[in-house]
């Protein structure tokens, strides 16, 4: 008897704790609840870190704070919700995120067998290596015999090991359940290489003791097409993030910036008109207002603004563009038309 | 007898002074040669200490005050290549991120309400442990209860704003509770005011609790993805004793029932969860729990290993527990039952007020396991001292040779503080039990 | 109404008054809860399966892994290993640990122990202060500070710590000469056997001796001599008859580490370190109670029938002190056993790591792979206290 009550008190601390989410009406349940949840990283600069007062920043944030301005016009309603690599999928099925924008590669079997939608890639990216300067090491191909430190339970862990076997190389793999202890372990001195994203080697270089004493290998040993996930099934949900993502590259495109997206409101250019919503009902369409665009370029911007402030010139990461510049100047970032 | 008077007169009436002993016997002198060097062996073994002694003392002192960094706003202050010093530890790295260390990233303008936490933690446990403190059952309302719920508004500044469906829904559940109650005393006869005044209770405490919850006290939500540091770990801790207590109670009891049933369930739940390393059943609250739960419901990720912890240590004290329980002399049972006691009464009037107090040192002890066992959150990602400390190493604003040593030093120093404290006053209950029992 | 019956027996009261029959009320009530929360958990669990489109079962065991593990007893690769391979070199790695950390422990526990009673001040409270400090500060910090001291300690591979014979030491770990077995290694074992069986025979045969006559017998020296003497005078010989039954492959330099010979994890040091210091201090704590607890009479009359110090202790007091030793310290053993799983902090890959680390990430098949490792625990501690069960219905006092 006393059992039982002790297990219905559990059941009603638990259902206190609880958020309710539904898989088929995401923008409903996300209007009711008044905020976004966000899974994001548990901290990777340039794509999703809090600083100490909890306040997020990156590529990826970004993103998940331009769907809360089409949703809210308020980018500050997202509540993020920090996943390690190995929690990440489950927390999405669940509902405990409605959207997760971490960093992850898109693949055929997490498309097809885990139940997630990749709307969009927002950063194009492959695994590589870093290794200290002062081991006299080029190119990935000479890590005959090394050590390398490694993130438990990714894809890199199996690039890893795909890569040393097609080129007949022997390695000692050093893996360790997050990315924070890996990189620690290498810096310590654990490993002759650091394998991850290549995005990540630059983040994690600016975390090491003397950032200058590393080198990012040139070889980048796959695809990792990075993008942010949804539930399988929300179609209108995947719809919104989708077109989020495709209006900041259209706005890059077009030349609409954070600074002057009002005056571009009277811009005379159809595709500008559609994009700002001055012309036709796209917003409605989806679920939103039609002003949706002007309030995400408004609040966070263009994806080539985000995109410098976060890892570009502009950041400490001092990343190129590369395949991530738009399509028009040589890159894969290619926005569908609003039309 | 007078024969007194006759004695001689040379016998002393009071005994000479005794000489002091030789020089060598006493003094300090003595004292080493007693306990240092009274025979080869023991003058070998006694300078193989002091050398052990003299290769690590010096240096620990070295590192952790002489050569050690106090202040500085940056990693300059601790690398060599910017002139800081790098033998020694960096305190410096400790004092700029302790708000971290205490609070993780708890909203800035709200942490007043951890503050407020840990001084109504302190209340609750001086006065739980003190034991001559006045009025100790209202200890220990306050602590299991009282505390609990404000502690809750506070940290998460509650306005759950249920839905009229969940009060809906309650009160049906309360009526039910009510009138199964009802129900049991007019089947077993008993007379119905108690009954209705248990049940009653109980779902007005319920009530009571969820309304306060309820209630908009103008406290700003603050995520629990944000706690951190020395309050996630009090708070997993405090979780872990005010569940564990209770529920190990009723485990202990469960396996001392004469129900077989009821017994096998306990024994099956305690021996499992004894049988197996605590870090795997966090990893399973934190993988396998989702699971079992209803699609659309989720679990808070600081809720999960919450729970883990707070199974895992009822287990434990379940068996403490029964320890007490085993003490009892059986006169004890048998009294209780001739006064025509029944169970219920036997047990919370009789048995486990004196069976509790016996295995307070155990229970003590369970609480430092506990306690240290709290680390072990920060495996499956929460951000306890140890994780804040883990994350705060990497910081590039800090990055530094001694960064590591330094944080792991002052987290051993904090769970040494309080667990050496914990056991200090176990020790100090066993004296006094066992100054009791002499008599 | 006859007074007579009401006397033999209990006046008719309602059946629900009976104790058995509220104690199966009780019991239904609780199977049901059980049931219905098993029911839920299963049904919910069923779904969401379906749902994620998560497999289940443990055909997965079956799959290839893919991935590399760094310290493997058996044959192991990322190309042909399988999950299930996996899983055995992660208990493998676990059992390995602790085998050797409770050996260790327990030499530096009673160690302790004994100096926590030492009548030398400065002994006793050295060995205070360490079971003090080590048993109030969490494992996981220590075993974190281990592993940066460790790596902190050694230098880089090219500088290398050559320590002779063949032993190296840096930041990838303790390098050592390799054993190689010649033709003719059974020689070798074959001595090593009759060694054995002599030392037994000689102990037995001493044993007699003292009975019938009172004399003591060097057995310590005979062993020794039997034990040792015999097999390395053998392998010499065999040496030099140009058939070295044991060669030793060294490490050498290579591009970026030594290579060959045999290699131990700084993450293997790092977490026996730590589980060896740090379930000492629980050990010491044990053994003192233990001695305490034979009382100071036997220690008294062993001196009075003139037994030494050294065999007061060896014949009087740890036979008995044993008794109350065995029970804790198999306790603190399985313990240390458990406590091993924290090795997933600081990347040695034991059966927690391995299994409920990378598998359970690469798979998703999370109930599955908790399933079996909290299986693998559960047995280790059941058969454990079996055992232990069996030794205490033995080791208990018989009372004549």
């Amino acid at each position: 008897m006393k059992k039982a009550l002790v297990s219905i008190a559990f059941g009603l601390t638990a259902s206190l704790f609880a958020t309710g989410a539904s898989a088929q009406a995401t923008l409903n349940s996300v209007k009711q609840k008044g905020f976004l949840t966000c899974g994001s990283n548990t901290g990777l600069a340039g794509f999703g870190q809090p600083d100490a007062q909890g306040n997020w920043t990156g590529l990826d944030v970004d993103l998940c704070r331009a769907i809360a301005a089409a949703i809210f016009d308020d980018p500050t309603k997202v509540r993020f919700i920090p996943l390690a690599a190995k929690d990440r999928f489950t927390a999405l099925q669940s509902g405990e995120v409605d959207v997760l924008s971490r960093n992850s590669t898109a693949t055929m079997s997490r498309d097809t067998q885990l139940g997630l939608d990749f709307p969009v890639i927002n950063y194009f990216d492959g695994q590589g290596f870093m290794v200290r300067k002062k081991l006299g090491v080029s190119s990935a191909k000479e890590l005959n015999g090394a050590s390398i430190c490694t993130q438990q339970g990714t894809t890199t862990e199996l690039n890893l090991a795909d890569y040393f076997r097609a080129n007949n190389m022997k390695y000692e793999v050093v893996a360790f359940a997050t990315s924070d202890e890996t990189f620690k372990a290498y810096d310590a001195g654990r490993c002759d290489a650091f394998t991850t994203d290549a995005s990540g080697l630059y983040a994690e270089r600016l975390r090491a003791s003397a950032p200058d004493d590393h080198i990012v290998l040139p070889e980048i040993i796959s695809k990792e097409p990075l993008g942010p996930a949804v539930r399988h099934g929300d179609n209108n949900w995947g719809d919104i993030v989708r077109w989020v993502h495709n209006a900041m590259l259209n706005a890059e495109e077009l030349g609409v910036t954070k600074a002057n997206v009002e005056q571009m409101k009277t811009s005379t250019n159809p595709e500008i008109k559609r994009l700002l919503g001055t012309e036709g009902k796209f917003g409605e369409a989806i679920g939103l207002t039609n002003d949706w665009a002007v309030r995400v370029i408004k609040h966070v911007g263009n994806y080539g603004e985000s995109f410098e402030k976060n890892v570009g010139e502009g950041s400490r990461l001092k990343i190129k563009r590369g395949q991530n510049a738009l399509w028009t100047k040589g890159g894969l970032q290619y926005g569908i038309p609003v039309r | 007898m007078s024969t007194a008077v006759d004695m001689p007169r040379f016998v002393r009436a009071k005994q000479v002074e005794a000489l002091p002993p030789p020089n060598l016997a006493r003094g300090p002198i003595a004292w080493i040669r007693e306990n240092l060097f009274s025979g080869p062996f023991n003058t070998l073994l006694t300078l193989v200490v002091l050398y052990l002694l003299y290769v690590s003392v010096p240096p620990m002192v070295k590192f952790l005050f002489i050569d050690a960094v106090w202040t500085g706003t940056d990693r300059a202050a601790c690398r060599a290549d910017t002139g800081g010093s790098e033998s020694g530890a960096c305190w410096a790295f400790i004092w700029d991120k302790i708000n971290y260390f205490i609070y993780g990233s708890y909203t800035v303008s709200e942490r007043w309400r951890v503050n407020i936490f840990f001084a109504l933690l302190a209340i609750g446990v001086v006065w739980l442990l003190w034991l001559r403190a006045p009025r100790r059952d209202l200890g220990a309302v306050y602590f299991f209860w009282i505390f609990p719920t404000a502690s809750y508004i506070l940290l998460t500044g509650g306005n759950e704003s249920f839905s009229g469906r969940f009060w809906i829904g309650f009160a049906i559940l309360g009526a039910l509770v009510i009138s199964l109650f009802a129900f049991v005393a007019a089947v077993l006869k008993a007379s119905m005011r108690p009954a209705l005044v248990i049940g009653g209770g109980i779902v007005a405490v319920v009530g009571v609790t969820l309304a306060l919850v309820d209630m908009d006290f103008g406290l700003a939500h603050v995520p629990t993805s944000l706690w951190g540091g020395i309050l996630v770990t009090l708070l997993v801790a405090t979780v872990g004793i005010v569940v564990s207590l209770p529920f190990g109670i009723v485990l202990a009891l469960g396996r001392r029932s004469k129900l077989p049933i009821v017994r096998l369930a306990s024994v099956i739940f305690i021996e499992f969860v004894r049988g197996v390393p605590l870090i795997t059943v966090l990893i399973m609250a934190n993988t396998m729990l989702p699971l079992f739960l209803p699609g659309d419901m989720t679990v808070d990720r600081l809720l999960r290993p919450l729970i883990g912890t707070a199974l895992f240590a009822s287990a434990y004290m379940a068996e403490v527990v029964r320890g007490g329980l085993q003490a009892m002399p059986k006169g004890q049972y048998e009294g209780a039952m001739s006064l025509g006691l029944n169970y219920p009464q036997m047990m919370s009037l009789i048995i486990l007020p004196q069976a509790l107090r016996i295995v307070i040192p155990g229970i003590v002890n369970t609480f430092i396991g506990l306690f240290k066992d709290t680390s072990l959150v920060a495996i499956v990602g929460i951000f306890d001292l140890v994780k804040t400390i883990e994350a705060s190493r990497i910081d590039p604003n800090w990055a530094a040779p001694t960064i590591g040593m330094t944080g792991y030093v002052f987290a051993a120093l904090f769970y040494f503080i309080f667990c050496f404290g914990m056991s200090r006053y176990s020790l100090g209950v066993e004296r006094r039990l066992a100054a009791g029992q002499k008599r | 109404m006859q007074t007579a019956v009401s006397q033999t027996s209990p006046p008719k009261k309602s059946f629900l008054y009976d104790p058995k029959v509220r104690g199966i009320f009780y019991q239904v009530v609780l199977v049901a809860a059980i049931i219905f929360l098993f029911y839920m958990a299963a049904t919910n669990a069923i779904e969401n399966l379906q749902r994620a489109k998560i497999a289940s079962g443990f055909g997965f065991l079956n799959n290839t892994a893919g991935f590399d593990i760094s310290q493997t007893l058996i044959q192991f690769s990322a190309a042909g290993g399988t999950y299930g391979d996996a899983f055995i070199v992660g208990l493998l790695n676990t059992l390995v640990v602790s085998a050797i950390g409770i050996f260790f422990t327990t030499f530096l526990g009673f160690l302790i122990g004994i100096a926590r009673l030492s009548k030398n001040w400065v002994v006793a409270n050295v060995a205070m202060v360490y079971v003090e400090v080590l048993r109030n500060v969490p494992l996981l910090v220590q075993l974190l500070f281990w592993y940066i001291a460790v790596l902190g300690a050694l230098p880089q591979p090219r500088n290398s710590l050559e320590m002779g014979a063949g032993f190296y030491l840096n930041s990838r770990g303790l390098f050592m000469a390799r054993p190689l077995w010649g033709d003719t290694i059974w020689v070798l074992v074959a001595v090593l056997a009759i060694g054995i069986v002599g030392t037994l025979l000689y102990r037995r045969w001493a044993k007699q001796q003292q009975e019938r006559t009172g004399r003591q017998s060097p057995v310590g020296k005979v062993a020794l001599a039997l034990l040792l003497g015999l097999p390395i005078l053998t392998w010499i010989l065999l040496a030099l008859l140009g058939t070295n039954p044991i060669t030793f492959e060294l490490p050498r330099k290579g591009t970026f580490n030594l290579t060959g010979g045999m290699q131990v994890l700084p993450e293997f040091v790092a977490l026996l370190l730590g589980l060896v210091t740090y379930t000492a201090a629980f050990i010491a704590e044990i053994v003192r109670a233990g001695i305490l607890a034979v009382s100071k009479g036997q220690t008294e009359a062993a001196g009075s029938l003139g037994l030494k110090p050294g065999q007061t202790l060896r014949l009087v007091v740890v036979p008995q002190a044993m008794r109350v030793i065995i029970p804790p310290l198999t306790s603190q053993y399985l313990n240390l056993t458990k406590n091993s799983s924290l090795a997933v902090a600081i990347g040695y890959p034991d059966l927690v790591q391995v299994f409920m680390g990378t598998v359970l990430n690469q798979t998703g098949q999370a109930i599955e792979v908790v399933v079996i490792t909290m299986g693998v625990y559960l047995t280790i501690s059941l058969v454990t206290s079996f055992f232990m069960n069996i030794y205490n219905r033995r080791m208990a006092i018989v009372e004549r």
